[in-house]
């Protein structure tokens, strides 16, 4: 009998899913589909509010990327007034943004995905965990930790609060910056890219060990997107749209994010409180595209940094063109993780980042603006329109997660049909699906814009669509 | 000047005859909460928190607007009071949206240091929800309706201090509001004189500077007590 397997709640991923495998009278897996199941409503709250309060009240969306909302959103901000910001201003919102992707990243690598890249993918659920870590390895868990420590430092030193802080606005931020916490931010770059290499070598030693995982969990051809400099390197926080393809071609370039959605679409399924944004001139569901560490390092041409640089060259080497392995997202995590510190040491030494203008004042001057930025995964996207007093009368969000929907389904499907057969059902395989989403480290609190905590459901129905087993975390 | 002798919270303290309870106490260190009352204002006695115990009365009495006597025995703060404020507070809060992490006053605000004060962590009742806008049409300031608690400052400052008289109160019980004019936009007003007193009495976040965002809104007062002062005693004190 055909059968759906369900996975429900998923765990280890930021936010509330499940996903469901159909299974047909052989037990063979038919299909799979990964349901966002939270929903939330950011973009009607904030109707009537001025667009002044949308850095801070945007940043309330997620706990683990607000620097992300608040950019993208000061950014919209900026374009509201019409102004340039002062330089210190983009300065501290570049060091930030690199501080925000160094701790997320630190915490999808160590604390979510490291149990199943150093346990195992067959580890008891008991032991398959950061606590499991700490017992194997306590030196190496403590790095991780201590690495999102020092992204969060920074959030808390320049913004004065580590996750929810009152700093950027529209037309720059708040506050300078002193030499004291210049200088406290410098003092931790030697063990921040010490810790980084060992995690770099580490996950390069057991990724052989992962052949099956690499070949089946997510891996297809895509088109890549993401924010580029004007000299084709890793640029997070101010730059153009650039589309890559799975031979490593550029599609589109140069594209301006303030017109995202000349090139970006945004389809909905009843299955999925998500949206699922596409290329466009390719269409709905031909113009998939992923977003994030991968798909950042298969379309800039180098880092811009040394030591990422280094990685990178090494990196793209793993594909034919691009790295099409979704779960080389993990490696490329830690390659952004590396650049993310080489940046930040060079802010540090930037004498514009301490001076004292920050803000540039300015009435509203425009009725329409975006704002983009890179966050940790993937390009965001804020576009409000205000009426004659600056209160806004319709706002849209373009989440780094929504725009990986598409890929996640794709993934869990490849997952599944591989790894999956409602026969002999073991948590190891299920493991292995919830673990090709984790690839892409959804925030589906962010991509929803809804509450909820984390939990994850796998359901396997036969092809009526009964129930016929659920495993719940 | 006759000078009154009496007791509160256990403290002997004098006064000048006529004053109010809640003047005196504060000249001695006794610092009774208040969201309606502002020095250099008159009194209303609108926002219940200054009420006091006097011995020998069953009834509360706002010491804002109850003058001293010889003799008096005042308590300020005993568990009755206090759950006294704690219900105003709490029926503030609910009667409007107060959502303070995303507020322009947020960390400057008189009405939540004082739910901070009197150990608020919760509201026990459902909360109102109500739709109101934000007039943003003055060039320089905002009036969030959605913060504010009545109190009237606005109102007074802009009539006694300022002589505008631009603000006015409209509408009965939870659903009064603050008006400008006739009711026209802020930006409409032809007695407004743009000098922003009212955005600097306010207590919370209701009135603010346009442009700030969350958490930035900072008042300065001490014009207040410089106009004052001038005006009644002819002394240009800073
Ligand atoms: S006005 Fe005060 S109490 Fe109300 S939301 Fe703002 S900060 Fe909170
Ligand atoms: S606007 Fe401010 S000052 Fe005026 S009544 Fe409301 S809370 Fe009081």
């Amino acid at each position: 009998m055909a059968e759906r397997i369900q996975i429900h709640p998923v765990t280890r991923v930021e936010g509330h899913a499940k996903i469901s495998i159909y299974v047909d009278d052989a037990g063979e897996v038919t299909s799979a589909q990964f349901h966002v199941t939270e929903f939330r409503g950011f973009e009607k709250l904030c109707e009537g509010r001025p667009f002044h309060e949308m850095p801070g009240l945007m940043s309330r969306i997620c706990g683990i990327c607000p620097i992300s909302h608040i950019l993208a959103s000061s950014k919209a901000g900026d374009m509201l007034l019409g102004v340039e910001i002062p330089r210190a201003a983009a300065k501290q919102r570049r060091l930030v943004n690199h501080a925000q992707i160094l701790q997320s990243h630190a915490l999808s690598f160590f604390h979510l995905s490291a149990p199943d890249l150093f346990l195992g993918m067959d580890a008891p659920p008991s032991k398959r965990n950061i606590f499991g870590m700490l017992e194997g390895d306590a030196d190496f868990v403590r790095r991780g930790i201590r690495l999102r420590q020092f992204g969060q430092r920074i959030i808390e030193l320049v913004g004065g609060k580590k996750i929810h802080p009152a700093w950027g606005a529209p037309g720059g931020v708040l506050q300078a910056i002193g030499a004291a916490e210049r200088d406290e931010i410098r003092s931790s770059i030697p063990e921040a890219i010490e810790s980084l290499h060992e995690a770099l070598g580490r996950l390069k030693r057991v990724l052989d060990s992962f052949a099956v995982e690499i070949e089946h969990l997510g891996n297809f051809p895509t088109l890549f997107l993401g924010t580029v400099s004007p000299e084709g390197e890793l640029e997070y926080y101010d730059g153009l749209i650039r589309i890559g393809d799975a031979e490593g071609n550029i599609v589109a370039d140069g594209l301006d994010p303030l017109r995202y959605a000349s090139y970006l679409g945004e389809a909905s399924e009843e299955w999925s409180f998500m949206k699922l944004p596409h290329y466009k001139p390719l269409g709905y569901p031909g113009g998939l595209y992923r977003v994030g560490p991968l798909a950042r390092l298969n379309i800039a041409k180098s880092a811009g940094t040394p030591l990422a640089n280094r990685e990178m060259t090494e990196f793209k080497q793993r594909g034919k063109g691009a790295v099409c392995q979704s779960f080389h997202y993990h490696l490329a995590r830690l390659i952004e993780m590396l650049h993310a510190v080489e940046s930040i040491e060079q802010l540090a030494d930037d004498p514009d980042l301490m001076r004292e203008h920050v803000r540039a004042q300015a009435g509203q001057n425009r009725h329409h603006g975006v704002g983009s930025c890179e966050a940790p995964r993937g390009t965001l996207f804020h576009d409000y329109e205000v009426d004659d007093h600056g209160l806004i009368r319709r706002a849209n969000l373009l989440i780094a997660t929504s725009q990986n929907n598409l890929a996640m389904n794709q993934t869990v499907e490849q997952a599944a049909r591989y790894f999956v057969s409602s026969r002999a059902i073991q948590e190891g395989m299920l493991n292995r699906v919830e673990a090709g989403i984790r690839c892409f480290d959804p925030c589906l609190s962010c991509s929803t814009h809804a509450f909820g905590q984390a939990s994850f459901i796998i359901e396997i129905r036969n092809a009526a669509g009964d129930l016929l087993q659920q495993i719940t975390r | 000047m006759n000078v009154n002798t009496l007791q509160i919270d256990r403290k002997m303290v004098t006064g000048r005859e006529g004053d109010a309870i809640f003047a005196v106490a504060w000249e001695h260190g006794i610092h009774i909460p208040r969201l309606c009352h502002i020095g250099g204002l008159s009194d209303v006695g609108a926002c219940r928190l200054c009420m006091v115990e006097i011995e020998g009365q069953k009834r509360l009495q706002a010491s804002c607007l109850t003058p001293i006597q010889e003799g008096m025995v005042v308590r300020t703060d005993t568990p009755r009071l206090r759950q006294h404020r704690k219900l105003i507070v709490e029926l503030l809060l609910a009667e409007r949206n107060h959502i303070c992490s995303v507020c322009v006053a947020d960390g400057a605000c008189e009405l939540q240091s004082l739910a901070a004060a009197l150990g608020i962590d919760h509201v026990r009742f459902r909360y109102r929800f109500p739709t109101l806008p934000v007039d943003t049409s003055h060039e320089r300031f905002g009036l969030d309706h959605n913060r504010c608690i009545l109190c009237t400052r606005c109102v007074r400052v802009c009539d006694e201090i300022e002589g505008a008289h631009t603000w006015d109160v409209c509408g009965r019980g939870a659903n009064s509001l603050i008006i400008s004019d006739l009711g026209e936009p802020w930006g409409e007003s032809e007695s407004c004189t743009s000098c922003g007193k009212c955005v600097q009495v306010c207590p919370t976040g209701a009135l603010f500077d346009k442009g700030k965002t969350i958490a930035e809104m900072r008042r300065d007062r001490g014009f207040l007590k410089y106009i004052v002062t001038a005006r009644k005693e002819k002394q240009w004190i800073g």
